[in-house]
């Protein structure tokens, strides 16, 4: 602890200057966590329990018949497919080149212009990015030219063009794609203040040795920042988790690229009970994550 | 270094450079795509790629109304008065190329049409030559509209919420009907609720209370945390880790019913409170940790002299936290300009940027000229923001997710 103790206070003074922003706490986010939770047992209207939207000589879990919904119904399953796809490939990909971003960006004299470029879309609006990549992968079905860039390329290659946002085969590879070009910024700056922060007399060491560059990065600086690479990975899980806006603009979840969060969204007006059991979902996902934070914080307190 | 030495690291140092150079020529691309179209003219970006912005324009039908008509109707089309081709009248007889090319192929005061080249012997042939010429002179007699290769009116469009099929000034200037009955061609067009300026009016009206409110107090709050001594002080600042990744989702619908049975739906107020609600977890960790970070003497003294928590609070704590507030400022104002989904369901009778944005989408991609815009024009406070505070701006989020 480090108070001063010298500071005589009456009990509830602390309480007085904590009040108004627990009390807005209370109101803006305990209570309505709570109250999702409840809802998730509710049926459409919120008032009855979800079982009576159960039909006689058909699955039903009872209370829990939102959560059949969230778990077994075929475009819920499609989402949280979807949802782990991005996970396995977006997360990695994103972490990788940032890093690689930062390992080259330390290297060369305009570094700062290099990183303002990628970091420049965290900036931006998903909204915004998402225009900008419809403009990108946009498809002229009739005569005319191809007017998006990555057709136009496709074509002046002599191919056909490709319907990139409507192509299941490959449309979400190109959500994804979008996903890399916002967050490669984000992990690309936390990951290059790590680098930074590698002792240069180590590694110099090495490099008398006789150490490759490659040898330095993976046996020397990768173990140093791996701490590091882990919090950037947790904090792009969690954006990966609620990822929504980009997918609402591009696709609006259709032609197979339905996730999580856009599928609460699409119910929350229409089916407040099963919106509810997919927002509650979101949040159990999320929780390996936040036992991850809050441990690390936990250690960081014991080491202050 | 020796020239030699320098050269030798240079060359080293090239599949470095290479791979840097290519990969930010790969960031840049999609956004610069936007900026050029943004200003282009609204036919060119309909047909052709916005990287041609600055080549030769090739107006179809323009090389072979040069090679078969110019000579005697001139480039213009204006050379012979008794047959004035950029005369609309006159062109819109011939709708179509067959019924140009019987014209063509009667004699003139008993002298062929056009001899020098004369159209190739075969209809088909001869038709192919002329449906461009038609298109062209159409092009050029019929359209008074604003043919230069760069041009405002793109913005213009987007900050009123134009859809016709012109654009916003040119029908103003005609005096078109249907423009007419929706717009007042006064400034006042700039706050019709379907543009991007009036969005622009309500993104500043939600951002900026939401970001002042929870920060006000976050800093009561964080200085509590940091020196203040009471009971279950290492909970509740755990909890409020915890409740850092709370998805926003988890607390949307209940909050829009409490607003609902209030009577606040779509209020100002009703967004500001969620916000502030939002930011909180973050805003108090943020500034706790910046405020316990302070040499304990500095607080120590003041208290010795005989200040109480209060003038210690304003007096000291919030301007040594200045660097720590104004990263704080800047990451929420930023989320909260740039967010999306809370703005859809609290104020979609008041859109802010974002949501106008969306709500211009043209499924069929007919309008990317009045969208480029309006991106743009969302993006202007981010980039203002990004480049003029570019330091406190990484900071914030540095702060966020590594330092403890
Ligand atoms: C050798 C010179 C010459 C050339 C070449 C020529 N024109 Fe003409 N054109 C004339 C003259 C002279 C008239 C005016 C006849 C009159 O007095 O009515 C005319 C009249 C016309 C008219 C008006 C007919 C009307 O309905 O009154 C049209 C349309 C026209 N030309 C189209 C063309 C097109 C298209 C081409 C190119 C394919 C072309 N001309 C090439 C000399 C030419």
């Amino acid at each position: 602890m480090n108070t001063p103790t010298i500071m005589k206070q009456s009990r509830w003074v602390p309480w007085l200057y904590l009040a108004p922003a627990l009390l807005v706490m209370a109101v803006f986010v305990l209570y309505p966590m709570f109250n999702t939770f409840v809802l998730s047992f509710m049926d459409k209207t919120g008032t009855q329990s979800a079982a009576v939207s159960c039909v006689a000589g058909q699955p039903c879990w009872g209370s829990f018949e939102n959560y059949r919904y969230a778990l077994t119904n075929p475009e819920m399953l499609q989402a949280l497919r979807n949802n782990a796809l991005w996970l396995l490939l977006m997360v990695p990909g994103t972490v990788i080149t940032g890093l690689l971003f930062a390992v080259l960006a330390d290297r060369v004299r305009y570094e700062a212009l290099a990183k303002a470029i990628i970091f420049m879309p965290m900036a931006i609006s998903f909204v915004g990015a998402g225009i900008i990549w419809r403009f990108v992968y946009y498809i002229e079905t009739g005569s005319g030219q191809q007017i998006g860039l990555l057709n136009a390329v496709l074509v002046a290659f002599g191919g056909q063009p490709v319907a990139w946002l409507s192509n299941p085969a490959f449309n979400n590879f190109a959500l994804m794609i979008v996903g890399v070009w916002l967050w490669a910024g984000f992990c690309m700056t936390i990951l290059s203040a790590a680098l930074k922060s590698v002792p240069a007399e180590i590694l110099e060491a090495a490099r008398v040795d006789g150490a490759r560059e490659v040898e330095v990065f993976f046996q020397i600086m990768l173990p140093i920042i791996m701490p590091t690479i882990l919090v950037v990975t947790t904090t792009m899980v969690i954006n990966v988790l609620k990822i929504f806006d980009i997918v609402f603009v591009l696709t609006g979840g259709n032609f197979g690229t339905e996730v999580i969060a856009n599928r609460m969204f699409k119910l929350i007006v229409t089916d407040t009970g099963r919106s509810m059991a997919i927002a509650v979902l979101l949040v159990l996902l999320t929780i390996p994550v936040l036992i991850f934070n809050v441990n690390r914080f936990r250690q960081q307190e014991a080491s202050r | 270094m020796k020239p030699f030495q320098r050269l030798n690291r240079i060359f080293n140092h090239l599949p470095v450079h290479l791979a840097l150079i290519l990969m930010c020529v790969a960031w840049v691309l999609p956004t610069m795509g936007l900026f050029v179209t943004s200003f282009r003219n609204s036919e060119d970006v309909r047909t052709t790629g916005w990287w041609t912005a600055l080549a030769a324009r090739q107006t179809p039908g323009e090389p072979e109304y040069t090679t078969y008509c110019a000579s005697c109707h001139g480039a213009d089309g204006k050379a012979l008065p008794a047959a004035d081709l950029s005369d609309p009248t006159l062109i819109e007889k011939y709708p179509r190329s067959n019924r140009l090319l019987a014209m063509l192929r009667k004699e003139i005061n008993g002298q062929p049409h056009l001899t020098d080249p004369a159209l190739p012997e075969n209809p088909n042939e001869a038709l192919e030559k002329l449906s461009p010429i038609l298109t062209y002179m159409q092009d050029f007699s019929g359209s008074s509209q604003d043919q230069s290769r760069f041009t405002l009116r793109n913005y213009a469009d987007a900050l009123v919420g134009y859809k016709g099929t012109q654009n916003y000034l040119t029908d103003c200037e005609q005096g078109v009907e249907s423009a007419l009955s929706k717009f007042k061609c006064t400034a006042a067009d700039l706050l019709n609720p379907e543009g991007m300026g009036r969005a622009f009016v309500n993104s500043l009206l939600v951002a900026v209370p939401s970001t002042l409110l929870p920060i006000l107090l976050a800093a009561f709050a964080a200085y509590a945390f940091a020196w203040m001594d009471f009971k279950g002080r290492m909970w509740l600042f755990a909890l409020l880790v915890g409740l850092q990744i709370v998805p926003l989702q988890m607390t949307l619908v209940p909050i829009a019913r409490m607003y609902v049975s209030l009577g606040m739906e779509g209020s100002f107020i009703g967004i500001w409170l969620f916000h502030t609600g939002f930011g909180l977890p973050y805003a108090i960790y943020l500034l706790r940790n910046y405020l316990s970070g302070l040499p304990k003497e500095v607080f120590e003294s003041v208290y010795l002299d005989g200040a109480n928590h209060w003038t210690a609070f304003w007096q000291l704590a919030i301007p040594l936290a200045t660097p720590a507030i104004a990263s704080l400022a800047i990451f929420q104002f930023l989320w909260i300009w740039n967010d999306f989904l809370v703005a859809k369901i609290f104020l979609s009778n008041n859109p802010v940027l974002t949501v106008q944005i969306t709500n211009l989408i043209d499924p069929r991609g007919g309008n990317w000229h009045i969208l480029t815009g309006a991106a743009f024009l969302s993006f202007l406070v981010p980039m203002i923001v990004f480049f003029g505070f570019q330091r406190y701006f990484v900071r914030g989020m540095l702060a966020g997710s590594v330092k403890g």
